[in-house]
């Protein structure tokens, strides 16, 4: 039966090697040179087993009658050694070298132990050669398939990850020139034409198109593209020819920049990595040990407790079945594995995680924190009402944009924009900025105080509230209250879904933090589903109400702080997980966080969330499938239950399902 | 100061002594192997030049893993 079997797994093998050498093989690139030749070492030691397996044992009794007694056990004994030679020699000078620079207990000192320990009984016994060839030969077939589909999985999550642009077309002398991106210099004008990647960030001096970023952000729409838009890397144009200015290199480029943080994410290591990479040095040496001791205790116990006989060579094979269990190899390649290929599933969705050390710790997030402009809302503000103003509406708010007109900040920017004309600059004077109050200039001579209450009030002007939710943006003209301008945000329209998703992953708490008013706050978490609101925050207020909320936290627990990532660093950083959304082609953002999400889809955070715990469920799933398989196999072994056979499963079998596992990280789109 | 360099090697447990041997070695402040990516990166502690360093890490890391390379 057990016979049936094993020549059953080698014909298995003997075809599949054959398979892979003969068709995949001939693929370029699809294998390096080592794969190849161990592919046919493979292939040739498995037929020649075979054959030596299925010749009848008279052919060999036969010999004896034509040379000299003993020599059909010679003959027979030398073709396996040749064979066991073809497929295990490297393994064997490996050992050696070990035993040389004072390193025992790798595997390959194992494996060889076991083996020749196996080679050495079947001699004795003039048995069952099969046993330590099939053996090492299984070995090396895991082998191989674990450095296959470890170099075939990098591939394919390096292809997910579509966007290294080939070359740049640059226009020489009228024609246009395919030359490296490397060696494109800022300033110069480059091509895109239809079908083609962006090469290099820039800004579109000539053409229209529409631009397909789902390579960046996962989002399938195309984007509309025309003169004077800035363009970023990665993104493939569809229809129209542009011509592009650069304005970074090619290395500064957003592409370059994701494809270096995508590959340099895995190096951050998890800390089921480092648990595995700990436990690995102690289970080896604990194995051989057990070893050690099953191959000399029980018979000992037996002469010199029990009086009967020692049977040394059933509990050296014992203790042989147990080393070749004793490699840690598939605990240790399928954690690296699983993060690897779930930091490139979440790539492709647009989320890009770090390291796997935040990868692992977002599974365990319990409170999310939320900076509401361009997290929750869009981050447009615009003009929506105007009251009890003294003069005309327009004067007003001409007013207002002049003396706000230093500033950045988006409500200036929508001040500007409602206002609808130039400003002239040059009307403004000694402009007073009062942080988290409000703006005092003086506007073609006259005194203008542009702010919140607060400023009202430190300047002893009286006010009129606002029923209405919004910045509320009190204008005093001359020491006179002059009215308020009402600016209201929009709430972006998946936020409400985003918070409920949020629970449905298992976040106990989601608050909301804003240098807004406390109505407006109030009104959105609401609306939205928001547990707290903490508003009329000062940029530095945010940072001790984190600290705040990162002390009530419970143990395990992590805390997420989600920003838009353009003036919230400090806080991106002080959070257990900073995530930073619609980045995309914000360098601060992507420096200061640990989750970059690509596009403003609040949708995502809960995505992540969920691919954190899948990965993490393979990790385990992983760990309990190893160990638990080894356990068993241990066990079984040290009764005799298990022979050698069931140990190289539980080694290369368990392997080749862990990998196999591991892989299933990348399929995170249905999440 | 920081440097990252190829590496190829072919078991992960492997990596991890890699990783081991690299940090044991004199003048090496922290050592991380990526098997992912087989990258090896190295932060070697101050005033130490970095090319007598990495041969020294070279041969703590051929000792232990015959098969592996580092490309300096």
């Amino acid at each position: 039966m057990q016979a049936l079997i094993v020549n059953t797994l080698l014909a298995v093998v003997i075809l599949t090697a054959a398979y892979l050498w003969l068709v995949v093989g001939r693929r370029e690139g699809s294998m390096t040179q080592k794969q190849k030749s161990m592919l046919r070492r493979i292939f040739v030691s498995a037929a020649m087993l075979l054959v030596l397996q299925l010749l009848p044992a008279r052919v060999f009794a036969g010999l004896d009658g034509i040379l000299f007694p003993g020599a059909g056990r010679l003959v027979r004994f030398v073709l396996y050694l040749a064979d066991y030679y073809i497929i295990g020699h490297d393994i064997l000078k490996k050992a050696l070298k070990g035993i040389r620079n004072r390193r025992v207990f790798d595997e390959n000192f194992l494996m060889a132990l076991a083996t020749v320990g196996a080679m050495a009984l079947a001699i004795y016994e003039n048995g069952d050669y099969l046993e330590a060839i099939a053996v090492m030969l299984f070995y090396q077939v895991g082998e191989w398939f674990q450095s296959y589909a470890v170099g075939k999985s990098r591939r394919s999550i390096s292809d997910l990850m579509d966007i290294r642009p080939d070359y740049a077309n640059v226009e020489q002398e009228g024609t246009l020139m395919q030359v490296d991106p490397e060696e494109v210099e800022v300033g110069t004008i480059i091509v895109v034409q239809p079908g083609e990647k962006v090469p290099i960030d820039g800004v579109i001096v000539e053409g229209t198109s529409s631009l397909n970023t789902s390579a960046l952000t996962g989002e399938s729409l195309p984007r509309q593209a025309r003169e004077g838009d800035e363009i970023i890397s990665g993104c493939i144009n569809m229809t129209g020819l542009l011509k592009v200015r650069t304005t970074k290199d090619f290395g500064q480029s957003t592409a370059s920049k994701i494809l270096d943080l995508v590959e340099n994410a895995s190096s951050r290591k998890s800390k089921s990595e480092d648990f595995i990479s700990r436990f690995a040095r102690i289970y080896t040496p604990a194995v051989c040990c057990s070893a050690l001791a099953l191959a000399v205790l029980p018979p000992l116990v037996r002469v010199a407790g029990l009086g009967l006989s020692p049977q040394w060579s059933t509990w050296l094979y014992r203790a042989l079945t147990f080393l070749v269990i004793s490699c840690p190899c598939a605990l240790v390649i399928s954690i690296p594995l699983s993060f690897f290929a779930g930091i490139g599933g979440a790539s492709q969705a647009g989320i890009l995680v770090k390291g796997s050390n935040y990868l692992e710790a977002l599974a365990q997030t319990k409170i999310v924190v939320f900076d509401k402009t361009g997290t929750l809302t869009q981050g447009v503000f615009e003009v929506s009402a105007i009251h009890h103003n003294q003069m005309e509406a327009e004067k007003l708010l001409e007013y207002a944009a002049l003396a706000e007109s230093a500033s950045s900040h988006p409500i200036s920017k929508s001040l500007h924009r409602a206002c609808g004309k130039e400003l002239d600059r040059t009307r403004v004077q000694d402009v007073e900025e009062i942080s988290g109050n409000g703006v005092v200039a003086t506007v073609d001579g006259v005194q203008v105080a542009a702010g919140n209450d607060k400023l009202m009030k430190r300047l002893g002007i009286a006010y009129k509230d606002c029923h209405h939710t919004g910045t509320i943006i009190h204008m005093a003209v001359d020491g006179a209250y002059a009215g308020h301008i009402v600016i209201s945000d929009i709430v972006k329209p998946q936020s409400k879904a985003a918070i409920a998703g949020l629970r449905a992953a298992g976040v106990e708490k989601t608050v909301m933090l804003t240098g807004d008013a406390q109505k407006v706050a109030r009104q959105v978490a609401a609306d939205l589903g928001i547990d707290q609101a903490c508003s009329e925050l000062l940029p530095a207020d945010k940072v001790d109400k984190v600290e705040e909320l990162l002390s009530q936290k419970p143990g395990k627990g992590k805390l997420v702080f989600v920003g838009d990532g353009i003036n919230d660093a400090p806080v991106l950083s002080r959070a257990d997980i900073g995530i930073a959304m619609g980045a995309m082609g914000s360098d601060a953002a992507i420096e200061a966080a640990d989750v970059v999400l690509m596009d403003d889809d609040p949708m995502k955070i809960a995505k992540a969330i969920k691919i954190s715990r899948k990965c993490l469920g393979i990790v385990y799933q992983n760990i309990v499938l190893a160990l638990g398989v080894k356990l068993v196999c241990l066990v079984l072994g040290a009764f005799g239950l298990g022979n050698m056979y069931l140990a190289i499963f539980a080694d290369v079998g368990v392997m080749i399902l862990a990998v196999l596992n591991a892989i299933r990280c990348l399929f995170v789109s249905k999440l | 100061m920081k440097k990252t360099y190829k590496i190829e090697v072919d078991c992960a447990n492997c990596a991890n002594l890699m990783e081991q041997a690299a940090r044991k070695t004199e003048g090496v402040q922290t050592a991380t192997v990526n098997f992912m990516t087989q990258k090896l990166i190295v932060e070697f502690a101050d005033g130490q030049e970095p090319k007598t360093v990495m041969q020294k890490v070279l041969a703590a890391c051929k000792k232990v893993e015959p098969d592996c390379e580092i490309f300096l």
